[in-house]
């Protein structure tokens, strides 16, 4: 079905690759829904981990932020102008 | 002793308890404090309010924290199809009040705050009067304030930020209540039915609770007498469906939880049981125990049309993918309902309710989305016929309608 | 350094700092405007508002410290911190120094934004559109210059873009997407 493909990964068992144990669990997105205004840098300046919806709001993809993208990440967290943004301990995004 | 708790006792008629023939008929509590939080783990009660968390973990991340405490009774009872709060709040007043000053006292709160749906009338005016009844001490830590009329209003930060600021709206979590909640105190947010459950562990036991513990549902929809009954914690549906005088039609299938639970086939749902961990266990939720039956001679589709409707009307309009992902998931099923789809419909419906849940502030759109994807599945040869066009067969009454 | 060198100094970096302002105000406007294009992505007019800001900033102070530094000049700190403390043209020289700390408070609230909250740089940034007409009506009232062709030119076009911008900001419905909708909204509230 073409219009749900891009989601399949969501919720795929394997889709995020497994972290060894004993590893912390890695930083993920996480998103405050309500000053969030659907500007969307959030998701053109890291496309890899956020999508947007047809109405312009963000869907965080699976998992934590890959390492080599931190610095891409810590960057759209200071460019989203309602601080709906933040980048959490977690083992994946919310 | 028979296996009612909640409600035997006096009979509906003659009002609510008092407190002198609670006490004669119940006796007083013997756990408390960390005793009770003790028995409550045992006891593996979950909260009644519709997440079904455990209340001793709630009691413990409460008390743990440093500072004044607050316990809020939730009576909001938003939830349209839900009575049973209402039920118990206006007939076992002191049931619940004595596990609201359980609570306080296990979690270390002075502070009581007791949320009633505001158009709940008997049931405030019995929690009142229950109060007056009360000792001194006890009637002191008490504040009685009256949710607003809505779906979202019993949501724990909207209930929250009602007695912070005087409107029920949802807010970002983190804080999570238990953290700053009341005045930004740490606040146990707790239902009143999982109130008056402590309240019956406290004097009988988790072992008792374990064997013969009730629960409250509200059976409604085409069944023969549409009301609150208490049953034995894992009765089956169709046994529940049998206590409130049967099938008044053939029944196609039952929506269990509420507006914010999910839609199972009658066949598969007639012996499952109403167990909080049995129906997690099988995909599904107890939430807030209703159980509303739609006859085989109702269309699914429509009547979950009807519901989402409602759902995105209640939205509180605070995030945008619940206003527009809600908006358009209740649209395109009213088109499909009404019979005249979009060539899309169907297909977009799968995909909006798949990126719904986890994109709002509450959890106002993964109930939604829960339920629109048990429809999918549950209805899905009657999704089908309305996408094609090719009409409905059935009539098109809502759920609660009852006996025809 | 010659006073002739910091005259023209002065000069130029005030006509650059306006021109750069004028492009903040712009880009500003054009980012609450919400305007995306093909190869010009949202955050980008943004981030350029910010880096421009910063530029201009730096040619300001430029103006500012050659200013006061000429001894042809004879203006004291005051002039440059104290809003219409000066003896020379002490309007319109004062309405720089006004502008300029404007732009200051703007500045330090947004690289404070995480701390003080949107609402509260919101309200500070409101300034913004005080600050700059007080910087063109200053260039217009100061320099020695101001009839001659190239900086009237300059300020012109300044302020035709800015203008320009500005008509389209106000004639544009208002870009919070869920305003309609909690028009809408059922009341969340009821008696305490």
């Amino acid at each position: 079905m073409g219009e749900s493909s891009e989601l399949v990964g969501r919720t795929r068992p394997g889709a995020t690759p497994p972290r060894p144990r004993g590893a912390p669990p890695g930083f993920s997105l996480a998103f405050d829904r309500i000053r969030c205004d659907g500007r969307g840098y959030c998701a053109e300046l890291l496309p890899e981990k956020v999508l947007l919806d047809e109405w312009g709001y963000p869907i965080a993809t699976p998992g934590p932020v890959p390492q080599h993208l931190l610095d891409h990440a810590r960057r759209a967290v200071s460019a989203c102008p309602m601080l709906a943004l933040r980048l959490v301990e977690a083992p994946s995004s919310r | 002793m028979s296996g009612s708790w909640f409600l035997s006792g006096p009979a509906p008629r003659e009002g609510a308890e008092t407190g002198r023939a609670h006490i004669q008929r119940l006796g007083a509590p013997s756990l408390t404090g960390a005793a009770l939080i003790e028995a409550l783990e045992r006891s593996g009660l979950r909260g009644r309010g519709g997440a079904g968390f455990p209340v001793s973990r709630k009691w413990r991340s409460v008390a743990e924290r440093r500072g004044p405490r607050v316990v809020l009774a939730n009576g909001a009872e938003g939830e349209p199809l839900s009575s049973k709060d209402r039920v118990l709040m206006r007939h076992r007043p002191h049931l619940v009040l004595d596990g609201a000053v359980l609570a306080a006292s296990a979690v270390g709160a002075r502070q009581v705050v007791l949320y009633v749906g505001r158009e709940h009338f008997d049931a405030a005016e019995a929690m009142l009067r229950a109060l007056a009844e009360r000792p001194p001490r006890e009637r002191r830590r008490f504040r009685v304030l009256r949710a607003p009329v809505g779906y979202v209003s019993g949501e724990e930060t909207a209930a929250v930020h009602f007695v912070n600021r005087g409107i029920a709206l949802p807010t970002s979590t983190p804080p999570r209540p238990f953290e700053a909640g009341v005045g930004g105190r740490p606040t146990l947010v707790q239902n009143v039915e999982s109130l008056a459950s402590v309240a019956l562990i406290a004097r009988l036991g988790d072992g008792w609770f374990r064997d013969h513990g009730t629960l409250l549902i509200t059976v409604t929809g085409s069944v023969g007498r549409p009301g609150v009954f208490e049953v034995p914690l894992g009765t089956p549906l169709g046994e529940a469906v049998e206590r409130s005088g049967g099938r008044s039609h053939a029944i196609q299938a039952l929506l269990v939880g509420g507006y914010f639970g999910g839609w199972i086939g009658a066949g598969e749902a007639w012996n499952l049981p109403l167990h909080p961990d049995r129906l997690r266990e099988a995909g599904r939720s107890l939430g807030c125990g209703v159980v509303a039956a739609l006859p085989a001679s109702a269309c699914g589709v429509a009547a979950t049309a009807g519901i989402a409707g409602y759902l995105a009307e209640q939205s509180v309009r605070q995030c945008g993918p619940c206003v527009f992902g809600l908006g358009a998931i209740a649209a395109a099923l009213g088109r499909l309902a009404d019979g005249w789809p979009e060539p899309h419909d169907l297909v977009r419906l799968e995909r909006w309710s798949a990126e719904l849940p986890g994109r709002g502030a509450c959890r106002h759109p993964d109930g939604a989305a829960g339920l629109v994807r048990s429809a999918l599945t549950v209805f899905d040869e009657d999704f089908r016929l309305h996408q094609a066009r090719r009409g409905c067969m059935m009539d098109r009454r809502p759920v609660a309608a009852g006996a025809a | 350094m010659s006073s002739q060198v910091l005259w023209y100094t002065t000069r130029g970096a005030g006509a650059v700092s306006l021109v750069l302002l004028s492009a903040v105000a712009c880009l500003g406007l054009l980012t609450r405007l919400r305007v995306r294009g093909q190869g010009w992505p949202s955050f980008l007019s943004a981030a350029v508002h910010q880096d421009l800001a910063l530029v201009s900033l730096f040619f300001l102070l430029l103006h500012i410290v050659t200013a006061v530094v000429d001894p042809f000049t004879n203006l004291g700190i005051a002039a440059a911190t104290v809003p219409f403390g000066s003896a020379y043209r002490t309007l319109w020289l004062g309405l720089g120094t006004l502008s300029f700390e404007l732009g200051i408070a703007i500045g330090l609230t947004s690289l404070a934004r995480r701390a003080i909250g949107v609402r509260a740089w919101r309200a500070v940034h409101w300034l913004a559109y005080a600050c700059w007409p007080l910087a063109v009506l200053h260039g217009l009232g100061t320099g020695t210059d101001s009839h001659s062709a190239w900086l009237v030119g300059i300020t012109v076009s300044c302020c035709s873009g800015v203008l320009i911008c500005l008509v389209w900001r106000l004639a544009s419905a208002p870009v919070d997407p869920l305003a309609g909708a909690r028009a809408a909204r059922l009341p969340a509230e009821g008696v305490r």
